[in-house]
Parts: structure tokens; sequence; C-alpha cells
């Protein structure tokens, strides 16, 4: 099989249309008799429901309905947990899982608590300024060691000290080791990450077909799959009656894997009680409230090391905000807890969290998804440390590695996939000897550095390491069609928010079919084109649906190479495929195209024999054992204003092992975009809470992300170790990007102002200059 | 309120539209979804994330920000007039997709409208003032280098193609 388009940079089959304006995204779905929904949110964190009186909301004019959480009966029930919690021994775990509209208590501000139906949005929102609701305030759960004390108001009434989880994992004895070592330094570091804020928020299109009792429903979701089958289930429809359509997403980053939110419950049913289509666009400031985010976690961490350098173990105790609810599990938590680990041999372990409610919105997954705190901590650990044992910072990070001959190496602990943290492949060295190298971190630290400072310029460097649990099962699917036309159709149960899945699964079906990318059209997030899989999420749409795509090629391939053997009365290895055809090696024009074969395929008359399928095409399904491990460092060199603590990137590096590359102009766009949201998580983003749990910058003009004068150009290079895992040998790349910032801009900014020496450590992220100002001159 | 109509004209993309519309009904929405030119998206709705940028005579503007009726007798252009016919792509759009500069592709109407304004200004650019120029436009993807390259490199050909 030739690779004519496996690993080269193929330009994007989905960028016409999204550059004329032509893509489908949710709000453009526009259908006749259409009614506008608006969501009447709660704007305190934490109250007992009195009363909620909806009558002059009714009586306006063009208002078709307004329900609260008493309207819907016996549909009104508490979402499913999404994520049950992985089989470790011991643990606690109370699921409580969000409602859809509140009934009886506010567990966060934006909670919903009625609904209005009308003839547009705008009437719409104006009915919801005539809804009066009466609230018994109570205390607010904000602070998450407070929310641990006997004395602390409770989320939920019958769970006390507001614990979500307790979970311990450990391996060897941490102490015994900590008794051997030479060094024992502890700290405790504070984590926030913020909310994934992609440019299109979330909305749902619900379109109930009366005569064909059909419902459709275009949603912005990364698990079409799932939703369809919750939403027939809650129905009470069966799932071929629903046909759920995510079509071209506007960036989810991991919220909108999130289901059921409460929108995603209300507008279906009211779709078919009205049995007319109705939409709801969430706005930008409900969508710091109603979808879901990422926030804080506070590590007690404590590393043990021998007198060289080498780790000897690791102690860490955490709490971990999970919001109101907690519907995605343990899955960030336990990333957290996994990642931390890192790429360097820990051989002993003792990690113990505890998830704790809060009156704030709901955590789940966003991008790194707790991968990032953990990363935070060990870093931070080893910079200290490098520090103390004075150990170049590159050297005690290079000792520690994992060495190449240990894969597949065993953490000895449970990964959020359920299976044993274990690491397929990987190869460490080089990509933190060609990060140095990119960087000049030798004649930085020699020359530059010492040359600068001289000037007054306040000039430090940062690296940073990383290992990415990626493309996780449990499997996706994929079909792959050649139509008459001569066009192959490849369909995929995941949905797509940006990754390019039209071109990079063209390449892998073009290369086995010998077709060009631009004649091969993907369809993805559609539950009518392709009715099984598991969604967009923990960096596995290349790995899992593109090695399934590639089953179902090379499948479809045996049956073209078939077909054609049998018209040209030859054998199959006379045959090649190519420039969409089949042609018998050596005698120009016994060609015959794809096409045709396709309509031979399904013939009109003669017999199909028994044990084969008409048409020219292929179902195939993969699943990994386990993920997949990517692994890279992150270098940067900054300069910071000493008064205005204003930070300037002077050189940004990602080395990046992500196993065999399919396109490298798309992995380059996704590691910029991962780092570029990984400096708004170092240096501008944050969610600020006040003590009532009031959300203090729910506004984009507030809450920072980065612009393209914040965004660095970013030098990549890759290591190239294949995963064994899959046949293609990829490993997923959505998250790398935004993993080690934190920890990098810390260690950069420490070593541009001469933190150090002065004994100031930066043990929290976000910073800012605000942040920085208060941190250094307290101790001055 | 509820009854306060304006009739209004726009000449949208080289074509007029003749609409009755409230006098609170946002530019966005009335080209979104009384046009049907969903082209232009609203990310924010509060003048920050750019996405809903349009021409409006000669400058770029919120459209989120813009009345209706503020249109009235003015000329708009939205990404769906960008390029000469539906065949055809304007150098930014074909520079766009040569460099990687689209993944979700929500931001990109907004950012192709203000680099068109932008470079109808200012001729010749280096990768600071674009990166200025960009700075009004959030685009949550790509991180913006290749969305820079892309109108470097559109700069290149706009001015190949003057010469």
């Amino acid at each position: 099989m030739t690779t004519r388009y496996f690993g080269a940079p193929v330009r994007r089959n989905e960028d016409a249309k999204l550059l004329s304006g032509r893509a489908l995204f949710v709000d453009d779905v526009e259908l006749p008799g259409m009614l506008h929904a608006a969501f009447l949110r709660s704007n305190v964190a934490h109250a007992r429901v009195r009363s909620i009186e909806v009558s002059a909301a009714m009586a306006r004019p063009g208002v078709v309905a307004v329900y609260t959480a008493e309207d819907l009966g016996d549909y009104w029930r508490p979402g499913p947990l999404l994520v049950p919690p992985p089989p470790i021994a011991g643990i606690t775990f109370n699921p409580r899982t969000q409602v859809p509209l509140a009934k009886d208590k506010i567990r966060h501000v934006g909670e919903p608590l009625a609904v209005v139906l009308a003839q547009s949005r705008y009437l719409a929102e104006d009915a919801l300024a005539d809804i009066v609701v009466e609230l018994d305030p109570l205390p607010a759960v904000v602070d998450l060691e407070q929310a641990l004390s006997e004395s602390s108001a409770t989320v939920h009434d019958d769970v006390s000290k507001n614990i979500a989880a307790r979970v311990r994992q450990s391996r060897g004895d941490y102490g015994s080791a900590r008794i051997r070592a030479d060094h024992v330094i502890a700290r405790r570091f504070l984590y926030d990450h913020g909310a994934s804020s992609p440019i299109e928020t979330r909305g749902v299109v619900a379109n109930w077909d009366g005569r064909a009792n059909q419902l459709t429903v275009w949603d912005t979701t990364q698990a079409p799959v799932f939703l369809r089958n919750g939403l027939a289930g809650m129905l009470g429809l069966s799932e071929r009656q629903v046909r759920v359509i995510a079509p071209f997403v506007g960036g989810g980053f991991g919220p909108k894997i999130m289901l059921f939110y409460p929108e995603e419950v209300i507008i279906p049913w009211a779709s078919m009680r009205h049995n007319r289509p109705i939409k709801w666009i969430e706005d930008r400031l409900e969508h710091f409230f109603a979808t879901t985010q990422e926030r804080g976690q506070t590590h007690d961490a404590e590393i043990a090391l021998g007198a060289d350098g080498r780790i000897l173990g690791v102690k860490d105790v955490f709490l971990h905000d999970t919001g109101a609810y907690n519907p995605y599990g343990l899955t960030v938590p336990i990333n957290s807890q996994c990642t931390l680990l890192g790429p360097y041999v820990i051989p002993n372990y003792d990690s113990t969290f505890t998830a704790v409610f809060t009156n704030k919105p709901i955590v789940t997954p966003y991008r790194g998804a707790g991968r990032q705190h953990g990363v935070f901590v060990i870093e931070r650990l080893l910079d200290i440390a490098a520090e103390e044992l004075k150990i170049d910072r590159a050297e005690i990070r290079r000792r520690n590695f994992i060495p190449p001959e240990a894969f597949p190496y065993n953490n000895e602990i449970i990964y959020q996939d359920f299976t044993a943290l274990s690491y397929d492949s990987g190869n460490y060295e080089p990509i933190l000897d060609k990060a140095l190298e990119l960087i000049g971190y030798k004649d930085f630290i020699a020359n530059e550095q010492p040359r600068l400072r001289a000037e007054g310029r306040h000039v430090g460097i940062g690296i940073a390491c990383y290992v990415e649990g990626t493309g996780i099962g449990p499997y996706e699917g994929a079909k792959v069609q050649v139509q008459a036309n001569g066009k192959v159709n490849v369909a995929t149960g995941i949905g797509t928010q940006g990754q390019g899945h039209f071109t990079v699964f063209a390449q892998i079906a073009a290369d086995q079919l010998g077709v060009a990318v631009t004649d091969i059209d993907v369809v993805t997030g559609d539950t009518d084109q392709f009715y099984w899989g598991a969604g967009t999420f923990a960096s596995r749409g290349a790995v899992v649906a593109g090695n399934a795509v590639n089953e179902a090629a090379k499948a479809l391939r045996h049956k073209v190479l078939r077909l054609a053997a049998e018209h040209f009365e030859c054998a199959e290895e006379d045959l090649e495929i190519n420039e969409g055809g089949v042609s018998i090696v050596g005698i120009p024009g016994k060609t015959i195209k794809l096409g045709e074969l396709a309509l031979k395929a399904n013939p009109m008359r003669g017999a199909v024999r028994p044990g084969t399928e008409p048409g020219l095409e292929s179902t195939q399904y993969f699943g990994p054992p386990s993920g997949a491990t990517a692994s890279g460092v992150h270098a940067v060199i900054i300069a910071i204003d000493p008064d205005t603590f204003a930070l300037e990137v002077l050189k940004y590096v990602v080395v990046h092992d992500c196993g065999t590359i399919i396109n490298p102009l798309i992995l380059a766009g996704q590691i910029h975009g991962g780092v570029a949201q990984g400096i708004g998580n170092a240096f501008y983003e944050q969610l600020v809470f006040d003590s009532d749990g009031q959300l203090l910058n729910a506004s984009l003009a507030d809450y920072l992300l980065p612009s393209a004068l914040e965004v660095p150009r970013i030098e990549i290079a890759h290591t190239v170790t294949p995963s064994p895992l899959n046949p293609l040998g990829i490993k997923g790349a959505g998250e790398a990007g935004a993993i080690p910032v934190g920890p990098l801009f810390a260690q950069a900014i420490e070593d541009a102002l001469g933190l150090p020496d002065r004994k100031i450590e930066l043990l929290e992220i976000p910073l800012s200059p605000n942040r920085l100002f208060e941190l250094t001159t307290r101790t001055l | 309120m509820a009854d306060d109509f304006h009739d209004i004209a726009v000449i949208v993309n080289g074509k007029e539209y003749r609409r009755r519309v409230e006098s609170r009904l946002l530019l966005s929405d009335f080209l979104r979804h009384d046009l049907l030119l969903a082209g232009t998206h609203v990310g924010c709705e509060h003048g920050v994330c750019g996405a809903c940028t349009i021409i409006l005579d000669d400058a770029a503007v919120r459209s989120c920000l813009t009345l209706a009726v503020q249109a009235d007798g003015h000329s708009v252009m939205t990404v769906e007039g960008l390029a000469d016919s539906p065949d055809e792509f304007h150098p930014l759009q074909h520079a766009m997709r040569e460099c990687h500069g689209v993944q979700c592709g929500f931001c990109t109407p907004g950012i192709l409208m203000s680099m068109k304004a932008f470079l109808n200004d200012v001729p010749s650019v280096d990768e600071a003032r674009i990166r200025e120029a960009l700075s009004g436009n959030l685009c949550r993807c790509t991180g913006y280098q290749h969305i820079v390259d892309a109108v470097r490199m559109a700069v290149e050909r706009m001015r190949s193609q003057a010469e």
C-alpha cells in the first residue's frame, strides 16, 4: 500500500465550507414554526426554593408556555452518572447528579428554575423578568477546607461534610522510602483551571415530527450517540426514533462531552409536547454558569529524594472542587492523581484525594482534565529539589526518566479508563535533548542570561516534562462506502469540534482505496449516518476512530479487489488500486472505476452469492486494550517587567512524541491551540468567586482569554515512538499543548525575577501581574 | 416597545434588502435570522470576541453591538460576500486554508472580515501589526500562529495580484 497522504500536511477538506460561511452550526438551523426558549436561572448560589410564580410571564404576548420543575411530572429526575467510579479498593463515592430544573433547592448560581417558550428569543427573555421567585438563602459552600468542617452548610442535605469522594491509591511503601531519603521537600500547591470558553457556546434545537414519530435534535455535543440513547430512554422512545446531529461545533475542549445538560433534557421534551421545533442557544453570560468548567485543587505534597536527586517517593494529599454535582464521576481527580507520576520512575507513591461539593458550577473535564494539576505538583517539586540539591533543572529530570527499555511501564495504580496505569511506549531523553537544543538551554544560562541581566533585563528560562494518557477505549466504529459517482463516504459516530476529522480520516481511507483526499466525504456526529460510538474526549478521536476507519477501509479494499478480479477474470495479485479505479498491472487501458464497481456490487438481476454482501462498503470497529501514552517537553524563555510584571514570551519550544503522525499541519494546530489555552490558564484566566459563590468576572471583558498579542510563535519538533496498541501506531495529541504550561511559567518567572535567591517560590497557578506583585512584595 | 418597528433598507453583499424590524433587533440577529446569512457568528454578544465582525461601509464593526436600524441606508459585507463568486476564494480565504488557520471555524468569519478591513487600510504589514490587528478577535483553537501566517501569505498574494 502506498502512503501518499498519511503523514503529509494535507489541507483540510472542511475548510471550504467554514471559510465561506456555509458550514452548519446549531444556531444556523432554521425551521418553520420554531419557538425559542430562554431559561430563568438562579442569581444566588445556595437557597431553598419557596415559590415560583409564572402567571405574569404566561400572559405576556408572544409567550407560548412557561414550565417549572412541577410541570415536568415523572420526567423530572436527576441525570445519569456518566462515569462510575473505577474499581479501586476502599473508595468513598457519593454521586449526586444535576436536575433539569431546580425543584426544592438551588445549588449554584445559574442553576435553571424555569423555561419560557416564546415566538422569539427577545420575547422569551422579556418574559423571564415577569417570573417571581421566592428563595430562602442558605450560606454558600465555597472554600474547600471550610466545606469539610462540621460547621459547614451542606450542598446536598444527605452528604455530610460535603465529601463527594475520597480515593487513596498507592504503590510501594512511601513511609519507608521517606526514612531512607536524604532530602524530603514538602509544599502546599494550589492549581486552579478555568472555563474552556469555546467561541461557540452550547445550543440545542429539537424538532418532533408527530407524523413520522421521529425526534431530530441538533446539539453542540461531543457525544451524539450517548445523547441519542439517553434521550430515547428518558422520552420513552426507541433509539431509532431519535436522530442526534452534532453538526459543525465551534470548539468543545471537554465541557461539551457532558450530558445531560438541563437544556438537553427540556428542549426535546417541550418539542414533543408542542409538536413544534424549539431552539435554545446559550448566551455568553449563561455559559459561565450553565456549562461545566474546571477549577481548583489544593495539594499538600511531599517528595523524598536520594542525595543524587533520584526520586524515592512522593506523597500527595489533595482536595478537589467538584462543584454542585459530580455526574462525571472521578475522571478529573483520578487524572491528577495518575498524571502526577509523569515520565519519572517514582517507586513509592501514596496519593489520597477528597472531592468536595461546593455551591459552584459543575466540574467536568476541560482539555487536560486534571492532568495539569498533577503535572504542576511534580514539576514544581523537582524544581525546588533541583534548587536545594544544586542540580541543574534539566538534569534532575533526566536522572529520573523511565528508561526506554522499561516499557511497557506499569505504574501499578488504576487510570481513568479503569485499567492499570501502564505506559505502552516512550523514549523521553531524546525529547528533552531536542528541547534543550532548540531553546538553546546551555548558551542561554551561560551567556545570554548574564548578558541580558547586565543590561537590566529580567529574563528567565523554563523547562517542563509531561506525559499524556490518550486514546482510551472503549471503541469507535466507521463505515466506509464507495458511491456510484466514485466518491467515498466515511461515517463515524464521534462528533467533531475543529480537530480536522474530515481530513485525517479521509487521509487514512484515501491511502487504502487509492482515491484523492478531496474525493472522500467524511460524516461525523450524525447518529443516522453511524449508529454506534462513544464520543470525542480524552484525545481519542484520531487514535480510536482513526484506526476504525483504517480497518474499514482495509476490508473495503479487499472487497474492491475481489470484485475487480471477478470482473477482469484475473487474480487479485495482478491488480492495483489507484487514481479512483482498479487496473491490471502492466496492461494499459484495463481499468475499472470504483464507481462502476459499486454499481456492479448492487446488481438489478442475477444472484448475489451466499456469504457475500451487496454494495461496496465495510463497517469495522476498533477498541484499544488501554490508552496510548504520549509525552513531551516544553521550554520557554520569558522576559518580565519587575515593576509592572508584564510578561513577554521570547521563545517557546514544544518537542512532542505522539507516535506516528497523520498530518503534521493539523498536529501543529492542535499543539498551538493547546499552548494558547495553557498560557491563558497560567497567567490570564481565573474564575473569581466571592464568599457567596458569586462569579465576579463572568464576561469575556473580565475573564481574559489570550489574544494574538499574548500567544507567542511556537516552535515544534517531534520524536516518534509508535504505539504498539494500534495498527497505525498513533497516540492522541489534543491535550498535549495545554498540560505543562503552568509549571513552565512558574519556573521561568522565578528564574527571570531571581526569586530563588530571595527564597520566594511560586506554588500556585494562575499567576497574573497582580498576583506576582502580591507574592513578591509580601516577603520583601 | 414590542410595537416599535422601523422600515429599513440595507445593501448586503451588493443586494438590497427592505425589511420592517424592531428597533432593538441586533444587526447580527437581522443578518443571521432575518436574511438567513448565517455565516456571521455570534460568540459573546458583548463586543469582545469579534466573531460577529462585519464590514459596514468601509469599517469593520461588531454586528452584535450594532442595531439593524443603524444599518439603514448603509452597505454591509459579510463573509458570504467576501469572495467575488461562490466558486472562488478571496486571497485571505485561500491563505487561511493553505496555512491551516481554521480549526473549528466559528471565529473564522469575524477574523476574515477584520483582516479584510485591516488590509484595505494597511497595504504593507509585519507580524507585530498583524497581531495587533488580530487582537480584537478571539480564537480558542489555533493559538493564532497559523492565522498570522495566513494573513502574511494573503498580503503577498494581494500585492502580487495588484502588480
